[in-house]
């Protein structure tokens, strides 16, 4: 078994149901209702090999979401063939669901009004681990994740942070080839997420364990991921390194100026016209971003600065969540 | 079967982490079985007997109906209807058991806890204040607490159908309502079904509810005899293994068209 999960030609429709304006249309969605066909996920295919980090990204409704449900065996495809760790996930829904570990940011795994360690018990006797097991491996999930103290309290006294480490433990509890994480880090501050990425790391080298991401998160990924597959209106756009994807998206640098004085896109356009420079409008007022390819980061600059009054200059590489709004802006296809 | 029985533990803990709940449902059993009671003893003024029960057979029917729907009762209709509305149902798919077998086992955790801790004290309570009669006979308890088993084999069915229904629906507050009152009437927990008229009787017949509540009772307050016992028995075997089949169907057709709402 060399993928972990191989997806071909996968489709998931849904209908979507509209309701007629006023009260006339009330009374007639009684009998008759009108709906549209959405496809959610359109045709995708696609293979995870064992022991890979894949971050799977995507605006919001881009269908990240209802992929991993039919990858874990919670929705059924509409079309498509799904094989995940060597099954079928939902013909063989309860033999599989022993092989991976789910994670929903958005929602909690725990049983709400009883302490931690119940749950765990709950778990390991759901999951047959023996008391060995359990003991060698999450032993070491719970230093690590340094949820020992919290483990007495009921799941509604924890803070979001506190949760979430604990419902990365109790995915874990069988200690699972694959791993399945719906935007883990969500709402968490930077250390907590610091921590789980640290640890997702560690479990991945040691288990070779499998994991699937999603996130909104692009340090998630660039931590992590060495290949994202990115997702757009239910289409893959990209599937690929990282590396790649800075590479083709990312030369060159980024330039922002900050104006004392207002100026205008033409303005900017008219002086650089000769090279080839983006410019953008920037958050704060009077700043503009320049996308500019290296060899002409000094010529823009020294033009820049010759015409107009400057208040601050700052140069940095593009962002990977630069390079993905790009994408999402203008497509997949360069230029 | 441990992680089965490992549930039935974890409802327990559930039920115990309200304590304030807990004293007060003891407190509504006194008092439901106390009105009962003096509601029956007005109806009864100056009569010996009614359709063949006695005061205190009456009594005793109402104390032992409210004790055992303490058992069969179980919220899982509505705990299944809000899993899928809050679409917390995805969490529940990806863990290796049967979903309706856990919904089952935690409303047998409900049951138990609430037949022991709850309406047992309950019972006890009333039996100084009103007269209960309670069989000696060692084999009433025993067709007592067999018949009591599938009563809450045969609600929990109908709960669960209850609940799948909501799978297509999405939403299904009504029905759910509607079941509820259906089975306290036709059940026999509100008025004995040899006390409705006799087409009513025969009309129902035909359906399971009389087997929830009004056949443990009858037998509890040997108002049952011999072969009657052994009748009702049946009939409520017998709905426990037919109302099976639309279930399996039901769930079946249900997993293909589950939508995970939210997210």
């Amino acid at each position: 078994m060399d993928y972990a999960i191989e997806v071909e030609k996968l489709r998931k429709e849904f209908k979507s149901y509209s309701s007629r304006s006023g009260l006339m249309g009330a009374f007639r969605d009684l009998f008759t209702r009108n709906y549209k066909i959405i496809r959610a996920v359109d045709d995708i295919s696609f293979t995870v090999k064992q022991g890979e980090m894949v971050g799977y990204i995507g605006e919001n409704g881009a269908g990240k979401s209802t992929t991993i449900k039919m990858l874990t065996g919670i929705l059924t495809p509409t079309s498509g063939e799904v094989v995940v760790n060597g099954m079928n996930p939902h013909k063989e829904r309860e033999a599989f669901v022993r092989t991976i570990g789910v994670v929903f940011g958005q929602r909690s795994q725990l049983w709400w009004d009883i302490a931690v360690q119940e749950s765990f018990r709950l778990l390991k006797k759901v999951y047959r681990v023996s008391d060995k097991d359990y003991k060698e491996h999450m032993e070491h999930v719970i230093e690590t994740l340094d949820i020992g103290p919290l483990l007495d309290k009921p799941v509604r006294k924890l803070s979001l942070g506190q949760r979430m480490r604990c419902e990365l433990a109790a995915a874990l509890i069988h200690n699972p080839p694959l791993l399945f994480l719906d935007e883990p880090t969500i709402g968490l501050d930077v250390l907590v997420k610091l921590k789980i990425r640290q640890f997702l790391k560690e479990i991945n080298e040691k288990y070779k364990t499998t994991i699937l991401l999603t996130t909104h998160d692009i340090a998630d990924i660039e931590a992590l991921c060495e290949r994202v597959i990115m997702l757009d209106e239910g289409k893959i756009i990209y599937d690929g390194s990282l590396q790649r994807l800075k590479e083709n998206w990312g030369e060159g640098k980024q330039v922002q100026f900050t104006f004392a004085k207002e100026v205008t896109d033409g303005e900017l356009g008219v002086l650089t016209s000769d090279l080839k420079v983006g410019w953008r409008k920037g958050e704060q007022a009077n700043s503009w971003i320049a996308h500019v390819p290296p060899v002409h980061v000094s010529d823009v600059i020294s033009r820049v600065v010759a015409r107009y009054d400057i208040q601050d200059i700052n140069i940095d590489e593009i962002s990977t969540e630069e390079i993905i709004r790009n994408i999402y802006e203008e497509g997949v296809v360069h230029g | 079967m441990d992680k089965y029985i490992e549930m039935i533990r974890i409802r327990f803990l559930m039920m115990l982490a309200y304590r304030t709940n807990y004293y007060t449902g003891i407190l509504i059993y006194c008092i439901n079985i106390g009105a009962y009671y003096f509601l029956w003893s007005a109806i009864y003024s100056g009569k010996s007997a009614i359709q063949g029960m006695s005061i205190e057979q009456m009594t005793t029917y109402v104390a032992v109906s409210w004790m055992a729907r303490a058992f069969y009762f179980n919220n899982i209709d509505r705990e299944i209807a809000m899993e899928i509305k809050e679409g917390k149902v995805a969490v529940e798919l990806i863990r290796p058991y049967s979903y309706l077998g856990m919904k089952t086992m935690q409303g047998l955790g409900e049951g138990v806890f609430r037949l022991f801790f709850l309406s047992l004290p309950g019972v006890i309570i009333t039996a100084f204040l009103f007269p209960l009669h309670f069989s000696s006979d060692m084999s009433t308890w025993g067709y007592f607490a067999l018949s009591i088993i599938l009563s809450f084999v045969i609600n929990s069915q109908l709960n669960l159908l209850a609940g799948v229904v909501t799978f297509f629906t999405l939403n299904n507050e009504g029905l759910l309502r509607a079941k509820r009152f259906v089975i306290d009437l036709f059940s026999g927990l509100i008025l004995p079904i040899s006390f409705y008229p006799s087409w009513a009787q025969e009309v129902m017949k035909y359906f399971p509810f009389q087997a929830i509540s009004y056949i443990p009772s009858m037998i509890f307050t040997e108002s049952f005899q011999g072969q009657a016992i052994i009748d009702g028995l049946l009939f409520q075997l017998v709905w426990s293994v037919i109302l099976l089949i639309p279930l399996q169907l039901l769930w079946k057709a249900a997993k293909k068209r589950l939508v995970v709402q939210g997210g």
